[in-house]
C-alpha cells in the first residue's frame, strides 16, 4: 500500500486539463460546423449525404474500436509496456456509445444505403434471393443492435474497472481485467468481421470476400496506433506528462504502426490477389469498377499511401524518434484511412467513375463527426489521469528504454 | 615468457550497478577496446558504454532490396522472355503474379541479412576465446559481472591502474 502510495506521488498522470478543454472546444465548434455541413448536404442529395456519413462513421466507429481492441490485448498478453499508452485505448473506445449514437442515421437511411433491402429488388435477383435469409432489414438491425452493445459494453467494463484501480490502487482490478479480455478479444473478433460484412461488404450484395472482416480489422488497428502516437505526441508536449512518456514510449507506437501499415498492405492485397487469379466474374466485378474510369487513380494512390510510401518513411528507427517525421506520417495515414473507406463506400454510388464534386459532403460529415469524436476523446482526459495512475505496472514500463 | 602476448585485463564487479557506472567511467576516460559481460541484460548499459547503433540494419536492407530485384528479375526474364508461356490466361509477366514470391524472397534475404549479417559482426562463430581460459569467468552465466579492456585498446598501459580505480576486483591479465 505505500508503495502503491509512492508511486502516485512520485509519476505525474494528469494531463493538462486546460490544453485537454481548448481541444475539446475547437473540436466541438467544428463538430457543429460540420455538422451543419452535413445538414446542407442532406437538402442537395439525400442518398449522396447517406453514402458520406456512412464512410465517416466507418471511419471513426474503426478507430475506436481500434481502442478497444489494443486495451483488450494489452491484458491478454499481460504486457507492461503498453500500460501507460492503455489509458488513451481506453478513452478512444469509450467514443462508442457516441458511434451508436451516430448509427442511427445509418438505419433510416438504409434503403438509399443498401440495396438488398428492397424487397421488390430481391425478388428479381435469384442470388439476392439465396442471401435474403441473413440479408433481411430486420435481421440486419438486430445485428447491429448486438455488435454495438457488445462493443459498449466492453469498453465500459474496462475502462469503469481501470478508473477504479486510479482510486483503489488495488491489483485485484487488473486480474478481472486479464480474465475478461479472452472472451473479450473473441467477441471484439467476431463481431467487427460480421460488422465490416454488413455495414461495408453488403453494399455490393452481390459480392463476397471472406476476408474482408480481416481487412477491416487491419486499417481500424493501424489508424488507431496513429491517434495513439498522436494522442502520445500531445501528452508529451502541450499534454505537459512529458516527464513520465518519453520519446521510449512513443517510438514503440510507431513500430507498432508501422507492424500495421504491413499488416494492412497484406490482407488487402491477399484479397486482390486470389481475386484477381480467381478471375470469375461474381468476385472481380467489385474491383473492376474501382480500376475503371478514374477510380483507378484513387486505388493506385491507397496502395502508395497506404503502403509504399509510409513504409519506406517509417522504416527507420530515426523516423520513428522524430516527434515532427512521426506526427506528420500519423497525420497522413489517417487520410488514407479515410481514403480507404471513400473506396469501399463511394463507388458503390458512382460506379462510372468518381464524382470529386460531392467530396464537400464526405467532408462535412468527416467534420461533423470528427469534431464531436475529437472533442469528447479530449474531455476524457480532462476527466481522468491520463496514464493508469496506480496500474502496478506503470512504473516499470516508463522506465521502459528503447537503448 | 617473451613470446607470450596479452589478450586484456579482466576485472570483476560487485552487482550491475557498479559495473554500469565503471562502463560509465571507461567509457569517459577514452577507453574503445572494452567490454563488459553480465548473466543477464542491463538497462543503460549501451548508453553507459557508448555503444553505437549496430550496422546490421543496413546488412538487412541490403539482403531485402537483393531480394525484391533478384525476384522480380527471375521470373520476368524466365516467364516473359526466356520461355513464355500462356499459363491460366494470364499474361506473362504481372506484379499480382510476381508479388508473392518477390515478397516471400525480399523476407528470406533480409532474414539472412540479419542473421548471417549478425554472425559477421560479431566475428560469430568464434569457438574458442581467451576468456574460456580463466576458470572464474565461468560465474559470468550465474551471478558474476566483469568489465575487460582489450590489449589493442591505445590507453592499455594505464588500464590497469584505471580498473582499481573504478572498484574492480580480481584484476586479472587474461593471456591471448
Amino acid at each position: 500500500m505505500a508503495a502503491t502510495a509512492h508511486n502516485r506521488a512520485t509519476i505525474p498522470a494528469q494531463a493538462d486539463a486546460g490544453a485537454a478543454n481548448g481541444v475539446f472546444k475547437i473540436g466541438l465548434g467544428l463538430g457543429v460546423v460540420g455538422l451543419a455541413g452535413v445538414g446542407g448536404a442532406f437538402a442537395v442529395d439525400h442518398k449522396q449525404a447517406y453514402f458520406s456519413w456512412l464512410t465517416a462513421f466507418a471511419f471513426y466507429t474503426t478507430i475506436a474500436l481500434g481502442g478497444l481492441f489494443f486495451t483488450m490485448l494489452h491484458h491478454l498478453v499481460r504486457a507492461t509496456w503498453s500500460t501507460p499508452l492503455r489509458r488513451a485505448a481506453e478513452n478512444l473506445a469509450a467514443n462508442l456509445p457516441l458511434m451508436a449514437v451516430l448509427f442511427i442515421p445509418i438505419v433510416i437511411g438504409m434503403h438509399d444505403l443498401y440495396h438488398w433491402s428492397h424487397a421488390e429488388a430481391v425478388e428479381g435477383d435469384p442470388i439476392l434471393k439465396g442471401k435474403a435469409g441473413y440479408l433481411s432489414p430486420t435481421f440486419w438491425i438486430v445485428r447491429a443492435v448486438i455488435y454495438l452493445a457488445v462493443w459498449n459494453v466492453l469498453a465500459w467494463f474496462f475502462r469503469r474497472t481501470s478508473l477504479r484501480q486510479d482510486e483503489t490502487g488495488d491489483v485485484g482490478l487488473t486480474f478481472k481485467m486479464r480474465k475478461m479480455a479472452p472472451a473479450g478479444v473473441l467477441a471484439f473478433a467476431l463481431t467487427i468481421s460480421f460488422a465490416g460484412f454488413d455495414w461495408l461488404m453488403s453494399l455490393n450484395p452481390h459480392w463476397f470476400s471472406t476476408i474482408f472482416g480481416v481487412y477491416v480489422f487491419a486499417g481500424a488497428t493501424m489508424s488507431m496506433f496513429a491517434v495513439l502516437a498522436l494522442t502520445a505526441l500531445w501528452l508529451t508536449n502541450r499534454g505537459g506528462l512529458g516527464n513520465s512518456l518519453t520519446i521510449d514510449n512513443v517510438h514503440d507506437v510507431g513500430k507498432l504502426m508501422f507492424g500495421f501499415i504491413v499488416f494492412w498492405t497484406y490482407i488487402a492485397f491477399s484479397q486482390y490477389y486470389l481475386i484477381w487469379y480467381g478471375n470469375i466474374p461474381e468476385e472481380t466485378v467489385w474491383y473492376k469498377v474501382r480500376l475503371e474510369n478514374g477510380w483507378q487513380w484513387y486505388s493506385r494512390l491507397l496502395a502508395v499511401g497506404h503502403f509504399a510510401l509510409p513504409f519506406w518513411v517509417l522504416m527507420s528507427r530515426h523516423a520513428k524518434r522524430n516527434r515532427l517525421v512521426l506526427g506528420i506520417t500519423a497525420v497522413w495515414l489517417l487520410v488514407m484511412h479515410f481514403l480507404d473507406h471513400y473506396l469501399l463506400v463511394s463507388p458503390t454510388l458512382h460506379d462510372h467513375g468518381p464524382h470529386p464534386a460531392t467530396l464537400w459532403m464526405d467532408a462535412a460529415a468527416m467534420l461533423g463527426i470528427g469534431g464531436l469524436f475529437v472533442a469528447f476523446y479530449a474531455r476524457r482526459f480532462t476527466k481522468a489521469a491520463a496514464l493508469p495512475a496506480r496500474d502496478p505496472q506503470l512504473a516499470a514500463a516508463l522506465e521502459y528504454d528503447n537503448a | 615468457m617473451a613470446d607470450r602476448r596479452t589478450w586484456g585485463l579482466l576485472a570483476e564487479f560487485e552487482n550491475p550497478a557498479t559495473l554500469l557506472h565503471a562502463a560509465e567511467r571507461a567509457r569517459d576516460a577514452g577507453y574503445k577496446n572494452f567490454e563488459t559481460w553480465t548473466p543477464f541484460p542491463i538497462h543503460g548499459m549501451d548508453r553507459a558504454m557508448g555503444l553505437k547503433g549496430s550496422k546490421v540494419g543496413w546488412i538487412v536492407l541490403g539482403g531485402g532490396l537483393t531480394g525484391l530485384a533478384g525476384a522480380l528479375l527471375l521470373q520476368w526474364w524466365t516467364s516473359a522472355v526466356a520461355y513464355p508461356m500462356v499459363i491460366g490466361g494470364k499474361p506473362y509477366f504481372a506484379w499480382e503474379w510476381a508479388t508473392p514470391v518477390t515478397f516471400e524472397l525480399s523476407i528470406l534475404l533480409s532474414a539472412f541479412g540479419a542473421v548471417f549479417g549478425m554472425f559477421a559482426l560479431n566475428r560469430l562463430p568464434r569457438p574458442y576465446h581467451p576468456l574460456d581460459r580463466i576458470p572464474r569467468f565461468r560465474k559470468v552465466t550465474d551471478d558474476a559481472f566483469f568489465l575487460t579492456i582489450e590489449a589493442t585498446d591505445p590507453k592499455f598501459a594505464q588500464a590497469r591502474e584505471f580498473l582499481e580505480q573504478a572498484g574492480g576486483r580480481n584484476i586479472t591479465e587474461v593471456p591471448a
